[in-house]
């Protein structure tokens, strides 16, 4: 009893993989809800792009767009986390994922791009002007960078802050001051 | 795609005389004014800056994040049951919508099937939950706009559909209702019955607001035109729920891609043309009515039987063998210390809130916390929107937007 994606046609998936060689760098249908197309980096705004008009998929609007943290340094994770965390060789450490939603179709994908610390992954905010926030939101807590991006600046947290924090190698409780942060002091009975 | 409206074309002319008028005067009078974080009009902690030139806004940008918990962290750090309480503090407004997407999110991962009894609750909760969104939204909405007796109608209303919640769950906004794989607790005695007289007495209530608003010069004469998103803007910034239906796009998930026991209900889908505050508020409106006409069929035809699935992995041991076994205490303590494995896999279960959608991407490498818990929250989509609808408007106008897109602020900052 897991998550499986039946209900989605494997000859359409079959023929997005003809449509597209050389793009889909893989396709997923097992542990997951619905299809993980894997594109490499350089090819998704080009993949995002023709798939919007292409017959049969019109996959033309952006439900999400999210990352995850796979492959962290597990020496630097702390304790509460390494349960779940793994090395999981050497994979790529960043995924960006983008739920893709067809309006006239009425079925969803789920489109991943694998990047390493440093390494720029381009913007879609010329195909989707939703991607501007969430991709600023993207940078702004797990440090992936986008090329091409026109405002690529923090969103969530301060400008000032040091580090992302939805690294698996941040810490849940770290916390960070500056100069104009107000000084804590003892309120109460006591002096 | 859509031919302009008269409404926007109106608007260009209006807009582009104003622009005229103001550049003789005041020549290069342009003024920078900051709205909120904390303002009363501001729905929440947001901030608006504004370059304005007169009245009229001609550039702004919006800020967010002062209501930033990092709750997506806290997902990936708590077991799958404990995180069901931050749900709540998201959309604040219709908890009951959350909790059902997040556990739904978590059931698909484990291939839980839920008995009918427990979708049907739900899909009524849901329906509540949609309710008090709508009327807190038009009332807030109007009330900035200045028609306090709407707001208050309506809120009396929200008060006694939050009297139903209290029965089912104890508390009113924070309401942590559902479990992975059921629910907290049962429909009380008589609930149903309840319910469906408050609907004749409601829906005599929403016609009463209506008549009072809708027709109103002051109100529409606020309200047209103001806040335009073209069908393809609305698109291309993922807009959702009520807001995407007022900017001419037929979708909506419970119709489209059904979920719960929306395929077994009848209830129809509003649209509307103008893309403009005026539009979202009928649609808002007309979705309330359509909410009173699902009710009243969960009322006619709630089944009976289990509230349970029937899977022993996520079952809740019952209280009275809790107290009175030692091998379910036993079970109690560790499914509530240290949680339930939930096997690898992805999930996104979208469902369509009252703002908009609203889901929960679970990603799990086994083991009982989730790997990456993203929340995709749809106030976060339309505060995006802000500052193409507010360019030329005037900042009185700016409110009237915000109210319209109904952000909420935990949901937004998540």
């Amino acid at each position: 009893m897991t998550v499986s994606c039946k209900g989605y046609s494997k000859e359409k998936l079959e023929r997005m993989k003809a449509r597209y060689t050389g793009k889909i760098l893989s396709i997923e249908t097992k542990k997951t809800d619905m299809p993980i197309i894997e594109v490499a980096p350089e090819g998704v705004v080009e993949f995002l792009q023709s798939i919007i008009s292409e017959e049969g998929f019109e996959y033309n609007f952006l439900s999400d767009l999210t990352a995850y943290d796979f492959n962290p340094p597990v020496s630097k994770v702390p304790d509460y986390d390494l349960g779940s965390c793994r090395a999981e060789g050497d994979a790529k450490r960043f995924v960006v994922v983008y739920h893709l939603l067809s309006l006239q179709n009425k079925d969803r994908i789920r489109v991943i791009v694998r990047a390493n610390d440093g390494e720029e992954v381009p913007s879609v905010t010329s195909i989707w002007k939703s991607a501007d926030w969430l991709e600023r939101e993207v940078f702004d807590l797990y440090g992936v960078k986008f090329a091409n991006h026109p405002n690529l600046r923090r969103i969530m947290l301060d400008d000032r802050w040091v580090g992302h924090p939805l690294r698996k190698d941040y810490h849940i409780k770290k916390y960070q001051r500056w100069e104009d942060s107000l000084e804590m002091t003892s309120v109460g009975f006591e002096e | 795609m859509l031919q302009k409206t008269d409404a926007e074309a109106k608007k260009q002319t209006a807009r582009s005389d104003e622009f005229d008028e103001h550049d003789e005067i005041f020549e290069d009078s342009k003024i920078n004014v900051n709205i909120g974080p904390q303002h009363p009009a501001m729905h929440g902690t947001l901030r608006v800056m504004c370059e304005v030139n007169g009245e009229i806004i001609e550039k702004s940008e919006c800020e967010l994040g002062y209501l930033h918990r990092a709750i997506e962290k806290i997902g990936e750090v708590r077991t799958y049951h404990q995180f069901i309480p931050f749900t709540d503090r998201l959309n604040y407004c219709s908890a009951l919508q959350n909790n059902i997407a997040y556990v739904t999110s978590v059931e698909k991962l484990m291939g839980v099937e839920l008995p009918k009894r427990n979708v049907w609750i739900r899909t009524m909760c849901c329906e509540i939950a949609r309710i008090i969104d709508h009327l807190i939204c038009v009332g807030i909405n109007a009330f900035d706009l200045g028609a306090m007796t709407f707001f208050l109608y309506g809120f009396h209303q929200r008060e006694r559909a939050y009297e139903f919640i209290e029965k089912l769950c104890g508390s009113r906004l924070t309401t942590t209702y559902t479990r992975v794989g059921g629910l907290m607790s049962d429909l009380p005695d008589g609930f149903l019955r309840d319910l469906s007289d408050w609907l004749d007495e409601f829906s005599e209530v929403i016609d009463e607001m209506d008549r009072l608003l809708t027709g109103n010069r002051i109100w529409v004469d606020r309200t047209k035109g103001i806040g335009y998103l073209s069908q393809e803007d609305a698109l291309s910034y993922s807009m959702t729920g009520p807001c995407l239906r007022a900017s001419n796009v037929n979708f909506d998930i419970r119709r489209d891609m059904p979920y719960l026991a929306y395929d077994q209900v009848e209830f129809d889908v509003p649209i509307a043309k103008g893309g403009d505050v005026f539009d979202r508020y009928l649609i808002r409106m007309t979705e309330i009515r359509e909410s009173v006409r699902i009710l009243r069929q969960v009322c006619q035809k709630m089944p009976g039987g289990p509230i349970w699935a029937d899977d022993k992995r996520i079952r809740i041991p019952d209280k009275d063998r809790v107290h009175n076994s030692m091998e379910s205490m036993i079970h109690h303590f560790k499914f509530f210390m240290e949680g339930f494995d939930c096997p690898e896999g992805e999930a996104y279960c979208p469902m369509e809130g009252p703002n908009g959608e609203v889901g929960f991407y679970i990603k799990s490498k086994g083991g009982p916390k989730a790997y990456r818990l993203r929340i995709r929250a749809p106030s976060f989509f339309m505060f995006q929107t802000v500052n193409e609808a507010a360019r030329g408007c005037s900042i009185a106008d700016l409110i009237a937007i915000i109210g319209s897109v109904n952000i909420i602020a935990g949901e937004l900052d998540r």
